[in-house]
């Protein structure tokens, strides 16, 4: 790997992918580091060596992931794999460790297009071995043909929870449950944004189908639970739930949750670019205008990374992002950058109608995400529960970066990332201030664990 | 519990999980192939000494944490398997 590079390129998903093949043909020299041993992302990951059947059982929309992936084999751009980025300052250095050799690298631009991850949700049980995220049961589909064994039960909210509960029945899986939060008022609240939606109807004739599907197997689904929790004592036993006012139990000794996706910000925090609440999405994003770029010269961000917007439209906002970037570079006139990305941006305008009709749908409940049962850990590293954190706040530490310090909550090997956000809604609650004042846990390097060796072998020839 | 789909043979490799040998689909992360063994939990935390399992399989969560040739708090589902490689439990730190 070289030391410098005009464009650095992180994630290779369906925005990274595509930016990197638009800025090699155009001669820029690109580098695209991803961390996955195989290009494609979450959302067509294995896509290159998924047997046939495989493929085909998981659905058309997967397969879309060949062509992306095979142009940008074909283009000059450089890729390098098993990549993981540990740290990103605001002159766009980039600290990686490639194949467990350190690096620091530098670049001209840098496109974040590292994309998303399931939202945590804390609730009790959600800890023992036997529960698992939807999205990790369908990486594990995709990336190895493993499926869950009969009887598996799907909870949270989400279109995934659907599309994994078919794709699970193409593959001969019996499903036992699938259970969903949304309620009569996130209907209604959906309810305005039906009109826009219905404009792009296919997203919501497949969703029916799935569920038509689904019923004639024998699955159970029900909307409007509550109250989800997981029993067991060294691994899941049973789960428990609220349904039309009353209390349910379902022996299982798996099941998968899914609570929507949430922008990985982690690299444009440590990068110190501007950030803020999206009530709607019920997440934090980067300020980004209209092309990716961030608050910070020289840094942007496309695909769900900036913003949940799902894998068609990270296709186009990857492209419009290198446009952006050839045009910083001088490779391109602001005209030309504009009649280029006319068209990505016309499709992309499309296919984002149908997202506020399904946030509000599926908006995850505040029970859920503000007031989570005492008990439920909310830290899983340092085991920290939201009793914990609530009693820290009664004790006057109305403030994420208080609670951490007092609690450790948010400093065990996932840097906080499976909590932030939720340690900031219980804050949010108690001290009765709203998500757009509250604070994010201070990011620092390293991202990721990195050995003294690695550490040391960035400096393998200095003197005494 | 979870299970393989019956797909066509590919290239493999023997890895020891818990000393046990065990053949796996060459290329596959090591947290899939525990999983797909069902050997239930695969760390207890350092904390309360709980059983945990992979998570999230995509590296943010840091549940998946086992010990991998003898080197612990390593990433069971950012590593891939490769020949002889030795799996085992972690117990709290691993350290």
């Amino acid at each position: 790997m070289n030391d410098h590079y005009r464009l650095v390129i992180i994630g290779a998903g369906p925005a990274g992918l595509a930016a990197a093949t638009v800025a090699a043909d155009h001669g820029v020299e690109t580098a695209l580091l991803d961390e996955q041993p195989a290009p494609g992302g979450q959302i067509f990951r294995a896509i290159e060596s998924a047997p046939d059947k495989r493929a085909r059982q998981l659905g058309p929309e997967y397969r879309r992931g060949e062509k992306l992936v095979s142009a940008f084999r074909h283009s000059s751009a450089r890729y390098y794999p098993d990549t993981q980025v540990w740290s990103l300052s605001a002159d766009r250095e980039i600290g990686l460790n490639h194949r467990q050799q350190a690096q620091v690298i530098s670049a001209d631009q840098v496109l974040l297009a590292n994309g998303a991850f399931e939202r945590p949700v804390p609730f009790p049980g959600w800890t023992l071995p036997g529960v698992m995220n939807a999205g990790a049961g369908q990486i594990l589909f995709k990336g190895s043909g493993i499926v869950p064994a009969d009887g598996v039960v799907l909870a949270g909210s989400g279109p995934l929870l659907l599309l994994l509960a078919w794709q699970y029945l193409r593959a001969g899986v019996k499903v036992r449950a699938v259970l969903d939060t949304i309620s009569r008022s996130n209907y209604l609240k959906a309810l305005p944004w039906l009109p826009k939606a219905l404009m792009v109807h296919h997203h919501i004739t497949q969703g029916l189908r799935y569920q038509q599907t689904l019923r004639l197997a024998g699955v159970e689904l029900h909307n409007g639970i509550s109250d989800l929790q997981a029993h067991g004592s060294e691994s899941l036993e049973t789960i428990s739930y609220r349904h039309k006012g009353s209390k349910h139990r379902l022996k299982t000794d798996s099941l998968l949750i899914h609570f929507g996706v949430i922008p990985n910000i982690h690299l444009s925090q440590a990068a110190g670019c501007n950030h803020y609440w999206h009530a709607r999405q019920q997440c934090w994003r980067p300020e980004l205008d209209l092309w990716g770029s961030s608050s910070i010269d020289g840094i942007l961000v496309a695909g769900d990374g900036g913003g949940i917007g799902g894998a068609r439209t990270a296709e186009h906002a990857g492209r419009i992002a290198a446009f952006q970037v050839l045009h910083n570079l001088g490779v391109i006139s602001q005209r030309e950058r504009d009649r280029e990305a006319a068209r990505d941006r016309k499709w992309m305008k499309a296919d984002l109608r149908i997202r506020p009709f399904l946030e509000k749908l599926f908006s995850i409940p505040d029970s859920m995400l503000r007031i989570p049962h005492d008990n439920a850990i909310v830290c899983r590293c340092e085991e920290v529960t939201a009793g914990e954190i609530r009693s820290a706040i009664a004790e006057g530490h109305g403030d994420s970066n208080q609670v951490k310090f007092l609690t450790r909550c948010g400093m065990g090997p996932c840097q906080g990332r499976q909590c932030a956000q939720a340690v900031a809604q219980i804050v949010a609650d108690k001290t009765s201030l709203p998500m757009k004042k509250s604070t994010q846990f201070r990011v620092r390097p390293p991202l990721k664990p990195l050995t003294l060796g690695q550490l040391a072998s960035l400096y393998p020839d200095e003197p005494e | 519990m979870f299970k393989r789909l019956d797909e066509s043979p590919r290239q493999t490799v023997t890895v020891i999980i818990n000393g046990h040998h065990v053949v796996v689909p060459e290329g596959e992360s090591v947290a899939a192939a525990v999983l797909a063994e069902n050997i239930g939990f695969t760390r207890t935390t350092p904390v309360n000494n709980q059983p945990r399992a992979p998570f999230c399989m995509m590296g943010v969560c840091f549940d998946c944490l086992m010990v991998i040739d003898g080197v612990p708090n390593q990433q069971a589902c950012m590593v891939q398997v490769r020949d002889g490689m030795r799996i085992e439990r972690q117990h709290g730190s691993g350290v």
